[in-house]
């Protein structure tokens, strides 16, 4: 995921600023020119002497770096945006000795959990990123899904697979997806193995979990 | 401005003939209406429609003299460009001719605001042209899709305040601007178009709850304060004026402050935009409806849907225009009305006013079996 590694260089960015001197000009000789470890953006100041200065500096640049990066904060922004998007399972049931060592449902640490966690819940946000997005969607007339299912209502996951009439065959989510994408959206269909397929399908479902599987079900 | 050339669809034609026979029995008398009425219900039920309900007229003669009328609305047509979406402008274009097409005319059309998807003026103008063609005088509301890209003015500019009353043939009216929220752009430094882009999104919950705001209360409590109690009131708000689900701001935050300065009033009737699908609430004698959107039909809340509503049947998604539509107003010379959904592509939905009054339990509409889950 492109995005998740540019936030993170972003973040180091703020630490690793090179100071070289301003090339020059007529500014007087204290101006430096800061320049952020991706070698692009860039700002003229006076050397720092205080701490807050140093961070006013390096809060400047990242600001200037988000303008010219829109969306680099993208899963701080959908979790904003969908507060209401249900957490994964946390597993904690699966913390302490269980059968003992040598087991491999006692060996888990806090760590894989929350790493299980935080990959399941991003993967489920990027869905509701693309969802959410006809840009990503690649509509033709601007529109997304959400413009008809708020929170991913009306798309019943949990009635998968299912005899849909108006395709005269058995199909699975991904089907009615791609149906959708194409009619009301105006877009390509999309395979079923792109990520913003598999990312969609973790949204959807995430959206309804606690209900109950009831396949066949129109 | 160049009209699409408009081939009328089955749908159209259907309808036309359909409300050709309404007019002619509203000119009847009773014991003729009687007869008519049966006869259609029987035409009804051969054409294998279960819904007769909907073929009976739905005026009635009040018997003293007073003028019953009957407008119409178009509302949430949720324009783009007509280049960046086309078909929500022929949706637009279908309601203007579906109400032009009315004999009678109606006295007035609501708008019902959200006429502009991103409250872009371009959008506006589009809408303001489409709207032009209307022959019945025009009253507009605003939504919140036509407000947050410059805070309304764009939209005041070209339709006027946002807030008024006024008076038609007895019936107060009031048009509300229900959808002002509490700053959340400022601090996050937004951009305007992020800022429209935010509360256009339904579920984005990056956004305050509507309001009318202590301020514009104020001003309805002046302006009611002049108009006696027994005169039937009419409120048009974009919000439902009352709690239905916060998150989608199916909710109006100070909607009991609101319901208070309306409770003295002996008829009243809220109609509202926003919800694009039949919706139907009571609270005292207060009566609420809300109106379809021309665009697309939004699916009930999970939590809130009063226990008076009738639910539409499910939209079908094989047809972009199932599910959506205008409407009409008839109201009563005791000021009451009846809420019709004129649903494209189907059967149009009376909800009356003996089934408000009588809180759901008589004169129900058909109710669908596809129930939303
Ligand atoms: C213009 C409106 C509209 C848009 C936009 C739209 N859909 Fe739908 N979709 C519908 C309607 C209406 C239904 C039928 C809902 C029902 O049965 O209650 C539906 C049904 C579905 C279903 C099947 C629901 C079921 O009951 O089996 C899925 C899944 C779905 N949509 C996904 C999507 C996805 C993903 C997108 C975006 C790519 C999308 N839709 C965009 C209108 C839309």
């Amino acid at each position: 995921m492109q995005r998740i590694q540019l936030s993170t260089i972003a973040g180091f960015g703020m630490l690793i600023l090179t100071l070289m001197p301003a090339c020059g000009d007529a500014r007087g000789d204290t101006a430096v020119n800061v320049l952020m470890c991706d070698g692009k953006t860039s700002i003229e100041v006076k050397p720092a002497e205080t701490a807050d200065e140093g961070k006013a500096i390096a809060d400047s640049l990242m600001a200037q770096w988000r303008q010219n990066n829109p969306g680099a904060n993208w899963e701080a922004d959908v979790r904003r945006s969908h507060p209401r998007v249900p957490r994964p399972h946390d597993n904690q049931e699966l913390m302490g000795d269980g059968q003992g060592p040598g087991h491999t449902y006692g060996a888990f640490t806090a760590d894989d959990l929350a790493l299980w966690e935080r990959e399941t819940y991003r993967t489920v946000l990027e869905g509701a990123r693309i969802f959410h997005s006809h840009k990503e969607l690649g509509s033709t007339i601007a529109v997304s899904c959400d413009m008809c299912h708020p929170d991913a209502a009306n798309t019943h996951p949990e009635t998968y697979p299912k005899y849909q009439v108006q395709m005269g065959r058995v199909v699975l989510l991904r089907d009615m997806i791609n149906w959708c994408l194409e009619h009301p959206v105006r877009s390509k269909p999309i395979s079923p193995d792109d990520p913003r397929m598999r990312a969609m399908e973790s949204y959807i479902l995430a959206e309804r979990s606690g209900t109950p599987l009831r396949y066949g079900k129109h | 401005m160049p009209r699409i050339p408009h081939i009328k669809s089955l749908e159209t034609r259907h309808e036309e003939s359909r409300v050709a026979v309404l007019r002619g029995l509203e000119n009847l008398g009773r014991r003729d209406f009687l007869k008519v009425a049966a006869a259609s219900f029987g035409a009804a039920a051969t054409m294998n429609l279960r819904t007769p309900h909907s073929y009976q007229p739905v005026k009635i003669d009040p018997g003293n003299g007073a003028a019953p009328f009957r407008f119409a609305y178009i509302s949430d047509s949720h324009l783009y460009d007509r280049e960046v979406n086309e078909r929500f402008v022929r949706s637009l274009l279908r309601a203007v001719d579906d109400i032009n097409a009315q004999d009678p005319a109606p006295d007035f059309v609501l708008f019902g605001g959200d006429l502009a998807q991103l409250g872009q003026t371009s959008e506006l103008k589009l809408g303001a042209q489409i709207l032009g063609a209307l022959k019945a005088p025009v009253k507009m509301m605003v939504g919140e899709h036509d407000w947050y890209l410059d805070m309304g003015e764009a939209w005041r500019e070209r339709f006027g305040a946002d807030r008024y009353s006024f008076d038609h043939k007895g019936v107060h009216f009031v048009v509300l601007n229900s959808v002002l929220e509490a700053d959340f752009w400022t601090a996050r430094k937004l951009s305007p178009m992020e800022r429209m882009l935010t509360v256009a999104g339904l579920d984005n919950g990056a956004q305050n709850p509507f309001t009318v705001g202590d301020e514009q209360r104020a001003w309805l409590a002046q302006d009611l304060a002049e108009v006696d109690k027994k005169t039937p009131l009419v409120v048009f708000s974009h919000s439902p004026l009352y709690k239905l689900y916060k998150p989608w701001n199916f909710w109006t935050d100070d909607a009991e402050e609101v319901q208070a300065l309306l409770r003295p009033f002996e008829a009243v009737s809220v109609i509202h935009g926003h919800t694009h699908q039949l919706l139907t609430q009571r609270i005292e004698h207060l009566n609420f409806h809300g109106m379809l959107s021309t665009a697309w039909p939004w699916p009930y809340a999970p939590q809130g849907l009063p226990e008076i509503t009738v639910q539409m049947n499910r939209p079908n998604p094989f047809n972009p225009l199932d599910g959506c539509g205008t409407g009409q107003v008839h109201v009563h010379a005791d000021g009451l009305v009846d809420k019709i959904y004129d649903l494209w592509n189907r059967n149009p939905i009376t909800v009356s006013k003996v089934f408000t009054s009588s809180g759901g339990k008589s004169d129900r509409p058909p109710a669908t079996t596809k129930k939303s889950y």
